[in-house]
């Protein structure tokens, strides 16, 4: 495909125009420009939810190679508006490649660009933060390109959950096999109840490894009266877009839900309960996405390696006037809060993500805590 | 966890000569960890016999000993200094193995001294191929079918278990020598009695072969918290079967999916746990089928490796500085991230571009052997690539090998026939040219090279996109080429130099029309986090945008000075390696004290230059003057250039020196360069200075030949014009030698005409001079005397600091036609000159190298001098007089201890190849001796090349007869030493009838039992044997290589072996004593410049190191004093 691919743009709301070479779908589309700094599982990263309306730079410059395998789909489909690469190559051979990165993302009418000059790119994001913009594999023509961007847009304040979630409740039972850490222990009968703000797959997975015998998928906009109905052991709040502070009707909802039963969050889940427990969010420069950051558990004072996709975080300020609220994770490179735990309830709240897909599993204790309903060790 | 404050004095062994499979990586981690520990204020104890590395140089560690490697040696040094602990995990295998040795001897509990890195249970784990196992298996991860032996008997029946094909690994060796693959019954016994010989231990694994899977090699640390992290992953393109030190490997690895790699990444935990390496980095490597879920762990190594030099450079994360500091107590978490200076050091690097390595070989120096790869290392040097894509990185990194061919094209020595899959199939190691021709031809497919390689099809889809394209250029008129065919020819990876031949057009008009085009290379931050933090470490690379951005990476200006930039001398290889590096680190220093800035280009991976620690800015590209330009195009952007730096990075940076502009070169004028470099224009040099040099030819056509020898007189010695280490020389005794040269030369076709031939110099002695000059001065730094006879590359002699026979007036003309020499050349910065003496004690010049020479790291640690910085200092306009530079002694009254510089060599690895020196240089490494006498230094120097030498026993004679009058003496003094003498018949009936007590034994022609039976079954201790006529050479081949695979010293010159002989009563008494550089009584030391530049002052001799008369010292060797 690449000798004949057509040329393409990307253009910044900055004005920075940033020219590659097209594949997958024939578009243009907008969406957050941002960086991903991991050296592996760009399948992964494609089909994790939290990057609806998001524009994924890969720093990692060799992008496609393994092609596409059913079992690393993280949602049922790509979410992000684009896809920016170094260089992309079709997957000659793996032993379970099924598709290539090409034509998934032809699927899912999602552009992406080859040959940008994607170090740069980072770079400027990483000066001027991340920003709107618009990538088009149909033209690279300037003012068309600006069209796209007439309306000033920002992540922020923008409520994307329901975009994502699923609309009917439904049970998952699968588990991970192919990890060598998943630690599968006696069957029980504990259920948990997950919020679906854009879950991943591997979540499920590592709910169900960790012990629960079921997990009920429900919509994001599900009351907790409804959740509480369904006399489950816990809840798991997962992952998604957007910005948290625009949720507000899930946040009052979960506000009811604290006290009754575990609750764990992760990512989006995390700053939900932030929220919920009367702390705000804020807006990271150019967020975390990779899967290289180092996270210190204050409680065992060891450094994880974290996976990482974030662009909004919980105040550490407001944490530390919360005399309820225990930071129990930070992340070493920013000093930001990466976790905490509430010192009366069971509720945990992880903003990193210890399911990992992509990146290291070091952290995935904390879904066995979860499941043992005791977040105090 | 802070540093640890109980520990006060810490000692550090090094890895000893450069040798296959152990090269200068650990001179890398071995500094960086002496600088580490030093500047957290522990004493640091330095033990390495290997006198070319920085980390031996006087002004690194507190106390330096440059003694053997033995646990003999280390007991006598942990006596002395009382360290608190041992750091073993920097100096390779070799320091490992020390460790263990003198943790059985008892040493360590003795002087209690604590292992730091990983303790000896941990060592002994991860080493002992059987706990390693067993070990796995309780850890429930996958290991291969496999079973350890120590007979040969139960490798059999193992071998019956495991099934065909199977491979041998020896315990406790370095680079896997021993090892290799059986297919079949057959092979099986021979193979594994050399693997059983190879273990110090006789210990064998025989495994289950995955040959063809995928290779993949994690870089692991962990700190004394128990926190790890990976630093870097790296893939092997060869896949296993090809030892990894041999395959083009790249990071970060490209064929494995997320959760494949993540799979490893948790296994690597619980491997260095269950080892219990407790701090510190080690490497593990795998296998993984290509077709199946399934995967092994092949071996772990709890110490930094050459793949963690590698890991290091590739991301700009320094192992070896991080193991040091986590030894001594730190944790991951309180080390600030080297590059970003602000992020901890506990996170894994991410890199935005591709990393590519490609070993380098010398199979041409051992054409006996087949150059086939496999388990056994065999690769010399290497070179590493950066780019954004893999193309580009790969093809940079073909440029970067300094091979005479271009890039991937083929080499004009190939012929057709040998293009084909057989060739490849069987891992001939230059296969990927090939791979690379048979796609240009389209005579095979990706699917065959797949088959007959099992290559990943990713990489081989690369190449044949590469080649593709390279085809397309060759079609397209240079005339209408522009931008965009520039812009991805150059994204491609294609030099100017490789476009040059494709559009047939001069390099000059390539690179012209490119730079009218616009296309240039965008300069890059290596910066361990793909541009997510500020970089705060000038660590670069240059490469080519599809579509640049305008807003580039800028390198900080802060107070910008004039830069000198200095050429690197790119990939080690026989005859350039790590002293070339040694005099690159110290002219950084220098240039740095004079208040300039030091940039440092250099392309190999393994050197204590491309640390970004060395150099103000370091510049990781090809060592090509289209790269240089780029680079001189970058630094005259912010600042001015004070001259490029041409003679410290060996022949490399001297030929570039002759391609760049003249006015830049710093040091001797460029012309004066070519004057001593080109043969017809230094033959007029030392005509008007009226100096000898061997009667000489030159011949341009093959028929011409013997007509030239026959009027020069035999013997003479062939040489190509241009050599490096002595590639393709030849001495010739007679026309018949003549003849059978003449056939190798016709299936040779790299052998370049003009051929020159000079009259041979017959039993001369050898003499090596380094000088440096400051334009006006020349100073005469040493003149070293050659223990073989000419006739022996220079870079395979041992040779005696100062020289051992010559008379004062012999060394006066030596000094002044050396002075002369310097004076004509203009000389500013180095100069190495050899000479030759003949047997009527006439003076001849052999050849000059303007430049830094391979021995002047030897010369500064034996003189106790920074010659370095004074040669710099002087390029950069400081006088002598200015310097106050005193000269060094030469007489060798005036010295007060001897330094004797031997060598190693790589036979080992090359089954096959004869073990006789001649005029080409085979060695890789050397070693370094110190005494108070001629006697203790050659013995320590002889010990610390591996030479068993025997206290008693039998010592075999068989020698040529013209050697028969010499025999004599040594077989007096061998019997007077209480050895028993057995020799062939004919040499047995010539020292009997002398009187000289002597047993007889058959030559193996003669029928058994012969000698070589009586070598193997373990009855002889030492082997003296010359030869000279072709029949005898093949006749006691065996001989020879029978002494090396048993491990028995052997001596094949008669001037080694009389030295040897002489030297062994100290040996035999025990009387070897070590000494720190740091309290060696250096000749008149002054302390203007800090170190050692001399007044002449006469110091007294503290510990009475002058108790030799200078009579027997000038006679030892029993030549005449004057």
């Amino acid at each position: 495909m690449a000798s004949k691919a057509k040329p393409g743009a990307l253009l910044l709301q900055d004005g920075s125009l940033w020219r590659g070479l097209s594949f997958g779908a024939k578009t243009t589309s907008v969406g957050e420009v941002v960086f991903h700094t991991a050296l592996s599982g760009y399948q992964e990263i494609l089909t994790d939810p939290s990057y609806r309306k998001q524009i994924i730079t890969f720093s990692s410059v060799q992008i496609g190679n393994q092609g596409f395998h059913s079992e690393d789909f993280e949602s049922k489909r790509v979410w992000a508006s684009g896809c920016l690469v170094r260089d992309y190559s079709e997957p000659l051979y793996h032993w379970r490649k099924e598709n290539s990165l090409d034509e998934i993302l032809k699927q899912n009418k999602t552009p992406a660009l080859s040959g940008i000059d994607t170090r740069r790119l980072i770079l400027h994001l990483r000066e001027n933060g991340n920003q709107w913009g618009v990538i088009s594999t149909e033209t690279d023509d300037l003012k068309s390109l600006k069209k796209h961007l007439q309306k000033t847009v920002s992540m922020q304040g923008l409520s994307l959950t329901q975009e994502v979630s699923t609309s009917k409740m439904y049970t998952w039972t699968e588990g991970s096999s192919a990890l060598l850490n998943s630690p599968i222990t006696t069957p029980a009968n504990k259920r948990v109840v997950v919020m679906d703000f854009g879950v991943k797959h591997q979540i499920l997975r590592y709910l169900i490894d960790s012990g629960f015998k079921e997990a009920i998928v429900v919509p994001a906009k599900t009351s907790a009266k409804d959740i509480l109905a369904l006399k489950a052991d816990a809840l798991f709040l997962s992952n998604g877009p957007g910005d948290p502070a625009a949720e507000t009707e899930i946040v009052s909802e979960v506000k009811k839900l604290i006290g009754e039963f575990p609750i764990f969050g992760i990512c989006l889940g995390h700053q939900i309960l932030g929220l919920a427990l009367g702390l705000s969010t804020f807006k990271l420069k150019f967020g975390h996405h990779g899967a290289n950051h180092p996270v210190q558990n204050l409680r065992t004072g060891k450094v994880e390696i974290t996976s990482q996709n974030h662009g909004f975080a919980v105040s550490a300020e407001e944490i530390a006037k919360h005399k309820d609220i225990e930071v129990t994770h930070l992340n070493l490179n920013d000093q930001t809060v990466e976790g905490f735990v509430h010192k009366k309830y069971p509720v945990c709240a992880i903003q990193f993500h210890p399911e990992s897909a992509p990146g290291p599993i070091d952290s995935t204790f904390t879904f066995k805590q979860f499941y043992e309903g005791n977040f105090h060790i | 966890m802070p540093k640890r404050e109980d520990l006060r004095k810490i000692l550090i062994i090094g890895s000893g000569p450069i040798q296959i499979g152990q090269a200068c990586e650990f001179d890398y981690s071995g500094t960086q960890a002496v600088r580490a520990l030093k500047a957290e204020g522990y004493e640091i104890i330095l033990v390495n016999s290997n006198p070319a590395t920085i980390m031996t140089d006087p002004e690194l560690a507190d106390r330096t000993y440059i003694e053997p490697l033995t646990a003999e040696t280390l007991e006598k040094i942990i006596a002395i200094e009382k360290p608190d602990a041992l750091l073993p995990t920097l100096g390779g295998q070799v320091a490992l193995n020390l460790a263990i040795e003198l943790h059985e001897h008892g040493v360590l509990e003795t002087y209690r001294v604590e292992v730091l890195g990983a303790s000896i249970p941990s060592i002994e784990l991860a080493e002992d191929r059987e706990k390693f196992k067993n070990l796995m298996v309780e850890l429930d991860l996958p290991i291969l079918k496999s079973k350890v032996i120590n007979n040969l008997s139960d490798g059999v029946k193992a071998a019956d278990e495991i099934g065909f094909p199977l491979v041998l690994r020896p315990s406790f060796t370095l680079g896997g020598a021993g090892g290799g693959i059986v297919y079949n019954k057959s092979e099986l016994s021979d193979r594994l009695t050399e693997a059983l010989r190879a273990s110090p231990t006789s210990e064998v694994l025989l495994e289950e072969s995955v040959i063809g899977w995928k290779e993949i090699e994690l870089e692991v640390m962990r700190d004394r918290k128990d926190q790890m992290v990976v630093v870097c992953g790296i893939e092997n393109l060869d896949p296993m079967g090809i030892h990894t030190g041999d395959s083009i490997t790249l990071a970060p690895i490209q064929t494995l999916t997320d959760k494949e790699y993540q799979r490893l990444r948790e296994s690597a935990k619980k491997i260095v746990r269950g080892v219990g390496v407790e701090t510190g980095g080690c490497n593990i490597q795998y296998a993984l089928d290509p077709h199946s879920d399934r995967w092994i762990i092949v071996e772990m190594n709890p110490r930094v490796s050459r793949s963690s030099a590698l890991a290091s450079k590739a991301t700009g994360f320094p192992i070896a500085k991080l193991a040091a500091l986590l030894a001594v107590g730190y944790s991951l978490d309180e080390i600030k991230n080297d590059i970003t200076k602000e992020t901890p050091a506990s996170f894994e690097p991410v890199i935005d571009y591709i990393v590519v390595k490609v070993p380098r070989f010398a199979f041409e120096k051992f054409s006996a052997t087949e150059p086939l790869l496999g388990t056994q290392m065999k690769s010399v040097g290497e070179v590493m690539s950066l780019g954004r894509s893999f193309k580009e990185a790969f093809q940079k990194a073909f440029a970067s090998l300094e091979l005479g061919n271009k890039g991937l094209l083929l080499p004009k020595s190939w012929k057709p026939e040998e293009v084909k899959l057989e060739t490849i199939r069987r891992q001939r190691f230059d296969r990927w040219w090939l791979m690379a021709e048979l796609l240009r031809a389209e005579t095979a497919t990706i699917e065959e090279i797949h088959e007959a390689t099992q290559i990943d099809r990713w990489f081989l889809k690369q190449l044949e996109e590469i080649i593709d394209y390279e085809k397309e250029l060759a079609r397209m008129k240079f005339a209408k080429v522009g931008a965009k065919e520039f812009r991805k020819a150059k994204n491609f990876g294609f030099t100017d130099e490789v476009l040059a031949v494709l559009w047939k057009t001069p390099l000059e008009k390539i690179t012209a029309k490119r730079e009218k085009c616009e296309v240039e290379a965008s300069l890059n931050q290596v910066d361990t986090c793909a541009g997510e933090f500020e970089a705060k470490t000038p660590y670069y690379y240059f490469a080519y945008e599809n579509y640049p951005s305008a807003l580039p990476d800028k390198i900080p200006v802060k107070n910008k000075k004039e830069a000198v930039i200095i050429l690197g001398s790119g990939p080690n290889r026989i005859g350039q390696g790590v002293e070339f590096d040694y005099c690159c680190v110290k002219s950084a220093q220098a240039i740095r004290d004079l208040g300039f800035e030091a940039v440092m280009v250099n392309c190999n991976p393994e050197t204590v230059s491309t640390d970004y620690d060395i150099s103000n800015r370091l510049y990781f590209e090809p060592l090509q003057k289209e790269f240089l330009e780029r680079i001189f195009k970058e630094e005259n952007k912010f600042g001015k250039i004070r001259g490029v730096l041409c003679q410290t990075g060996g022949g490399t940076a001297l030929r570039l020196s002759q391609q760049l502009d003249s006015k830049s070169i710093l040091g001797t004028p460029s012309a004066q360069i070519d004057r001593a470099e080109d043969r017809a224009k230094f033959d007029k040099v030392l005509t008007k200075l009226k100096l000898k040099r061997p009667e000489s030819k030159t011949v341009n056509r093959v028929e011409d030949l013997k007509k030239v020898c026959a009027n020069l007189g035999y013997p003479v010695l062939i040489r190509p014009s241009y050599v490096l280490g002595g590639r393709s020389m030849h001495i010739v005794r007679s026309e018949e030698n003549l003849n059978r040269i003449l056939q190798t030369f016709s299936t040779a076709s790299d052998i370049e005409f003009p051929l020159l031939v000079d009259r041979f110099l017959d039993e001369a002695i050898e003499v090596d001079v380094d000088c440096i000059g400051d334009s006006k001065a020349v100073v005469v730094l040493a003149v070293m005397e050659h223990i073989e006879e000419a006739g022996i590359h220079s870079g395979d002699s041992s040779c005696s600091l100062p020289s051992l026979s010559l008379s004062n007036a012999m060394i006066d003309k030596i000094r002044k036609t050396s002075i002369q020499l310097g004076r004509e050349l203009q000389l500013s910065g180095f100069l190495n000159i050899q000479f030759a003496i003949s047997k009527k004690n006439e003076l001849y010049v052999l050849e000059v190298n303007p430049r830094a020479s391979r021995t002047l790291p030897f010369v500064c640690k034996a003189t106790g001098t920074d010659w370095v910085r004074a040669g710099i200092h002087a390029m950069l306009g400081k006088t002598f007089k200015e310097q106050e530079l005193v000269p060094p002694p030469l007489y060798p009254a005036d010295f007060q201890h001897y330094s004797v510089k031997a060598v190693v060599f790589p036979f080992l690895k090359f089954p096959g190849v004869d073990v006789l020196l001649g005029p080409e240089m085979k060695s890789t490494g050397e070693v370094m001796g110190v005494g108070e006498d001629f006697s203790e230094a050659f013995m320590k120097a002889l010990i610390a090349s591996s030479h068993r030498l025997p206290k008693s026993g039998s010592v075999f004679v068989s020698v040529r007869d013209s050697d028969k009058e010499k025999l004599i003496e040594i077989c007096q003094k061998l019997k007077a030493l209480g050895f028993r003498l057995i020799a062939t018949h004919g040499t047995a009936a010539y020292l009997r009838k002398l009187g000289i007590v002597v047993a007889g034994i058959n030559k193996v022609k003669e029928g058994q039992p012969h000698i070589v039976d009586a070598i193997i079954n373990g009855q002889i201790d030492m082997v003296i044997n010359t030869t000279d006529s072709e029949s005898a050479i093949s006749d006691s081949y065996s001989i020879r290589r029978s002494a090396l695979q048993t491990g028995v010293p052997y001596f094949t010159t008669l001037t080694a072996a009389k030295a040897a002989v002489h030297s062994l009563p100290r040996y035999i008494r025990g009387e070897l004593e070590v000494r720190a550089l740091q309290s060696l009584p250096f000749k008149g030391k002054t302390s203007t410049l800090g170190t050692n530049y001399g007044t002449r002052t006469r110091t007294n001799d503290p510990r009475g190191l002058r108790k030799t008369s200078k009579g027997t010292r000038t006679n030892q060797n029993g030549r005449a004093a004057s």
